[in-house]
């Protein structure tokens, strides 16, 4: 399948990964498109605002992943957007107010997209090994994105920063201390493990995902 | 919890999936994305793709198969094999996979790790290391090139040595393997992995050596890795995957079933 096919038979029910230039883009394209998704990979302005759904995908550090938004001036776009926005790994990190991933670039901290009001900090492994590399063990609340999914389902983690627990907790999980594997406030929301690296539970997480803003397009 | 992780390792030649006894003699074992699919159905964890002719014979894999295997399996998967700069490195990210292993090129120019690290992230960066225990001196060291018997060459690296440069470095995650016991099945290294799960703070991945379903145990309980990569038993059927699982869970093992 390529990126051009539509195969749902709304084509408005239009899914945008946001072309961050990051390294996982196909990756998560390819997990949409297991699920016959009608999904695209663009930084235009009108693709994406036309979308029903949008993910931000990241990896890499946070200076970084700001610093190609910025050039492609995808900042304000991204904070003016209504319909359902979903981060993965870096990408939901990057809804955060600020993250302290320096990256060897400056002592400042990273000041993020402001979405969902909480900080990015080191992940205190309180002595195991990092990055939190692998798959553990999720205990989910009511948000839609995790419908049908257990407590206790194992998803694919890998990461050295966190979220912390807050009240924009919507999963949490632990490795040495607990913190949050998903955040959100509104329609902006974002998982730290990757649901397109993480078999059925994955997948199913992906499919809630589809399900959501479907009736958007009247509130345009 | 976080679970140990049951890592299939496929090495690559030629594009088939291939495996030799010490690294030599390799015969055919099947395709690589029907191989990589099956593993992934039955519940490995993870996968690794050697291509063991790349660094030998200073070629570079070809990658379509990556897309190949990206498009088709929900795991995460590693790809290694002659990767000696950061725009090859970034070729088999956006082809899919989620990260690089890094062997012979990094002890050529250590420095390649510290770049990876700067472009990518550390969390991507693997480092693979060929281990094997010299009885003339009673210590351990490091092999390069073991692609390739005639290119195989010692260096001058303590296995302990590297396993710290390496993280001080920049890598995300070590695969230890024990040269003089892969493909023999008779049991890791525990001895050597537990040497080096002392002085090792990122996740460290044992190699070589697996044949019984207890020598995965033994691996996760004794030397306290984070996962255990296996090739010719999972190849030639000797262990199912999820029999294994289910054998682990069973012993308290931490395991995604």
């Amino acid at each position: 399948m390529t990126q051009q096919s539509v195969s749902s038979s709304n084509t408005s029910d239009l899914t945008v990964i946001i072309d961050t230039g990051c390294a996982n883009l196909s990756s998560v394209r390819f997990a949409f498109e297991r699920l016959n998704a009608n999904v695209v990979v663009s930084a235009d302005f009108d693709v994406i605002r036309s979308a029903a759904r949008v993910v931000l995908p990241g990896v890499g550090t946070a200076g970084a992943a700001m610093d190609a938004l910025k050039q492609k001036n995808l900042i304000e776009l991204i904070k003016s957007l209504t319909q359902p926005v979903m981060g993965v790994c870096l990408g939901m990190q990057m809804l955060a107010s600020l993250s302290n991933e320096h990256g060897g670039r400056s002592e400042q901290d990273i000041s993020c997209l402001g979405l969902v009001p909480t900080d990015i900090g080191e992940l205190d492994s309180k002595g195991l090994p990092l990055p939190h590399m692998g798959w553990n063990q999720i205990n989910v609340g009511n948000h839609p994105l995790f419908t049908g999914i257990e407590n206790g389902s194992y998803v694919y983690f890998v990461h050295s920063y966190r979220a912390p627990i807050s009240e924009y907790t919507l999963a949490s999980s632990t490795y040495g201390e607990s913190f949050s594997a998903a955040i959100g406030k509104d329609n902006f929301f974002g998982v730290q493990f990757h649901p397109e690296k993480s078999a059925k539970v994955g997948a199913q997480i992906l499919q809630n995902f589809l399900q959501m803003g479907l009736n958007m397009e009247t509130s345009q | 919890m976080l679970a140990k992780r049951i890592v299939p390792c496929l090495d690559v030649r030629e594009g088939k999936v291939v495996k030799g006894v010490q690294f030599r003699n390799h015969e055919i074992v099947g395709d690589i994305v029907p191989l990589a699919a099956r593993y992934a159905d039955e519940g490995a964890d993870e996968l690794v793709f050697y291509d063991i002719t790349a660094s030998a014979h200073d070629r570079v894999i070809d990658k379509s198969w990556v897309s190949r295997v990206a498009e088709q399996i929900d795991i995460p998967f590693c790809v290694a094999g002659g990767i000696k700069t950061i725009e090859q490195a970034r070729e088999k990210l956006a082809f899919g996979a989620d990260k690089i292993s890094i062997n012979s090129p990094a002890l050529t120019d250590p420095s390649l790790i510290s770049r990876l690290q700067d472009e990518f992230g550390r969390q991507c960066i693997v480092i693979g290391i060929d281990s094997y225990y010299d009885a003339e001196t009673d210590s351990y060291k490091v092999k390069q090139f073991t692609g390739d018997e005639a290119a195989t060459k010692d260096t001058q690296w303590y296995t302990q040595d590297w396993v710290e440069e390496v993280q001080k470095r920049g890598c995300g995650e070590i695969v230890l393997n024990v040269m003089n016991q892969d493909g023999v099945r008779g049991g890791y290294d525990i001895k050597q992995l537990s040497m080096v799960r002392a002085i090792c703070d990122v996740p460290l991945i044992a190699s070589g050596g697996a044949g019984t379903m207890e020598h995965f145990k033994d691996v996760f309980e004794l030397a306290k890795v984070d996962a255990a990569l296996a090739a010719s038993v999972f190849h030639k059927g000797i262990i199912d995957i999820g029999e294994l699982k289910q054998y682990l869970h069973a012993n308290h093992i931490a395991i995604r079933l």
